[in-house]
């Protein structure tokens, strides 16, 4: 029952994904994977840059959340600079995870989270304290990190 | 109720903290027992005459259908009261933390607020049932085959039967969710009701949910709390809050017999306050290394230097080759600790010329420290030992009867002996941590009396009780054991009435950090 509902959203994803996002396939023949580019948004320092995300639906999907990661390094608060690019975001937790709750909403959540960073609930402790004590050199660091991984 | 058997007390705690054993052709007749007394021996007499000391602590046991059944009687109130569904009530208890009183208030003044933060917001359905409904798609799984069966609760989100279930499943199952448990729509929170949840999912799954809800009735009342024991399912109900910690320590007995503290849930620490129980064993843990020696269980003999091993709770040591008598704790000789100047237990500070400067001042705490410490552990270690012997006890007592002839119950000293000497050493474990803490004031000295009465008397019994099954057959050994078995008791209670009434009108002073 589970691959019914995740074709039907991967169907959504390919036709009307939400603006500014991309989605296909890691693999043709696996629907459990999906790669995500979300660009920039224009009134972020990430704007003009290119994100690589990897979905990953779990096989109790969806009543398990999806997990999702940042392939491309990104300079932010809530996001860890490294390898993992692993972040924690409200709407994922199980808590708060429904199974009604919809992918595309999972993205918009990630774009709202590059427009309005939460630095009280960071994992990037240094990019927070930044965020905090001075945007304009927050912003510039994230602007050539943008431009060093994501272009 | 605040008669004493509605306390729960096992009738062993009861005899180990009677001080009353004196009085007992006094006042024997007082108590208003009119059939002829079964001849138990003194257990039963003396449960009669139990009188609250002023360090015990009023708490009811209540077991699990006990908890059940106090759910159900608020339940129950709350749904004749408020005139709304015994499951709704249920939810509505549940999201005021069980306070009644404050349910009814709020419900009084705005019902519709209080429902729609409880998770009971309007209603857009008739009572909730499994139905078939023509052309209905279930978002979660995106079926919509003809026949299909389908579900909502009264917020009228309506998904297939299967998918329901699966969500409960995740959610009781995995998550060991109950309480919270809202309907599967984004956004939506109302939260799961009994009924609603019994026409869904299978018995078992049903029972886990029960469970999870008792537990956090238990979890969400301050009066209420777990027996830490392992495999215990009672909850023990007390009034004493966090705030009074300082002044009282609230020492609780499930009816499993696991005696614990209310305040901080570790084993039976009186006469220490939970707090000084917290730092001390934070002390032993961060300098156990220092104090790993202590715990060995072979020490040399001080005249002759042959290894001597300890292998019961008694401190009198004997050595085997030379004869040598002195004590396990100090080292020192044996027969200095039955008279008047033992002082064992007591640390001597050494004058200040000797302690002048940081190295010295150092060793001299270090020292104290150790002193208390090794005291503290020796305790634990006799009460263990102690333990062990009792694990034999029985065995004792059974060859006890061949070789007397006496009855299985004539024989219960033996085990009421072992009860003692194992809560008295708990108690004197403590004793030793309490001291560590303690500025030395006049009051100490007081309470380093009541620790070597206490002391000595339990070295005394430790030692008969050790004795061979031969020896204790004896009838005069066996009034002697009774004798000091409610000797140690005594001296228990007096040395826990006093500390508890210093410490509940603030008199002790404390040093060390405390
Ligand atoms: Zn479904
Ligand atoms: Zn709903
Ligand atoms: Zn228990
Ligand atoms: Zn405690
Ligand atoms: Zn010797």
């Amino acid at each position: 029952m589970t691959q019914k509902r995740i074709s039907k959203e991967l169907q959504e994803c390919l036709t009307t994904p939400p603006a500014g996002i991309k989605v296909n396939l890691v693999d043709e023949g696996n629907i459990h994977n999906w790669n995500i580019v979300m660009d920039g948004p224009a009134d972020s320092p990430y704007v003009g840059g290119k994100f690589q995300l990897l979905l990953v639906l779990p096989t109790e999907y969806p009543f398990k959340p999806p997990k999702i990661n940042f392939k491309t390094r990104i300079y932010h608060p809530n996001v860890t600079f490294d390898e993992h690019g692993s972040m924690c975001i409200g709407i994922l937790k199980s808590d708060s995870w429904k199974p009604s709750s919809r992918i595309p909403n999972v993205l918009t959540a990630i774009q709202q989270l590059l427009l309005e960073p939460v630095p009280d609930d960071a994992v990037e402790q240094g990019a927070a304290q930044k965020f905090k004590e001075d945007r304009k050199a927050f912003d510039k660091e994230a602007r050539d990190m943008t431009k060093k991984y994501a272009k | 109720m605040d008669s004493d058997e509605d306390f729960g007390m096992s009738s062993e705690e009861d005899v180990l903290e009677d001080s009353e054993n004196d009085n007992e052709s006094a006042d024997g007749t007082d108590f208003g027992i009119d059939e002829p007394e079964p001849d138990l021996g003194y257990t039963q007499k003396e449960q009669v005459k139990k009188e609250k000391k002023t360090f015990d602590t009023t708490f009811k046991v209540y077991h699990p259908d006990d908890i059940q059944a106090q759910q159900d009687d608020l339940i129950d109130e709350v749904n004749m009261i408020l005139d709304i569904r015994k499951e709704d009530a249920a939810i509505l208890l549940r999201h005021f933390r069980w306070n009644k009183e404050r349910l009814i208030e709020d419900y009084m003044d705005r019902p519709r607020k209080v429902l729609e933060d409880a998770g009971l917001g309007p209603s857009t359905t008739g009572p909730p049932k499994l139905e078939v409904i023509r052309g209905f798609m279930c978002d979660i799984c995106c079926e919509d085959e003809p026949g299909l069966q389908s579900f909502a609760m009264k917020c009228g989100h309506r998904y297939c039967a299967d998918c329901y279930r699966q969500y409960l499943n995740q959610k009781i199952k995995e998550e060991g969710e109950a309480a919270r448990i809202q309907c599967p729509q984004d956004g939506c929170k109302r939260i799961l009701d009994a009924k609603s949840l019994d026409l869904l999912v299978t018995s078992e799954l049903q029972n886990r949910y029960h469970e999870l809800l008792t537990r956090t009735y238990v979890e969400d009342k301050e009066q209420l709390k777990w027996c830490p024991a392992p495999d215990c399912q009672n909850a023990i109900e007390c009034g004493i809050k966090k705030k009074d910690l300082d002044r009282v320590v609230p020492t609780v007995a499930c009816d499993c017999k696991h005696r614990f503290c209310f305040g901080c849930g570790l084993a039976d620490h009186q006469p220490a306050p939970c707090d000084l129980v917290k730092k001390w064993l934070k002390k032993c843990a961060d300098d156990s290394e220092t104090a790993n020696w202590i715990s060995a269980n072979t020490k040399e003999c001080p005249k002759c230097n042959s290894t001597i091993e300890k292998n019961g709770g008694c401190n009198h040591m004997t050595c085997r080759k030379c004869k040598h008598e002195f004590c396990w704790m100090c080292m020192g000789l044996w027969s200095e600790h039955g008279t008047s100047w033992y002082n064992c237990n007591r640390f001597e500070e050494k004058s200040g010329s000797e302690a002048r400067d940081a190295q010295a001042k150092s060793r001299v705490s270090l020292e104290r420290y150790l002193h208390y410490y090794n005291r503290y552990a020796n305790h634990e270690q006799s009460a263990k030992l102690d333990k062990d012997i009792f694990t034999k006890t029985e065995k004792k007592m059974i060859s006890l009867q061949t070789a007397s002839g006496m009855s299985w119950i004539e024989v219960q000293y033996l085990n009421s002996a072992s009860h003692a000497l194992q809560t008295c050493r708990q108690t004197l474990k403590w004793t030793y941590a309490f001291a560590f803490y303690l500025k030395r004031v006049n009051l100490t000295e007081m309470f380093e009396d009541n620790q070597k009465d206490l002391e000595m008397a339990v070295e005394a019994l430790s030692e008969m009780f050790e004795k061979p099954v031969d020896e204790l057959a004896n009838p005069k050994l066996k009034v002697e054991i009774m004798d000091k078995t409610s000797y140690c008791n005594k001296r228990r209670v007096i040395l826990l009435a006093d500390t508890a009434d210093n410490l509940a009108n603030g008199a002790w002073e404390w040093s060390n950090g405390h």
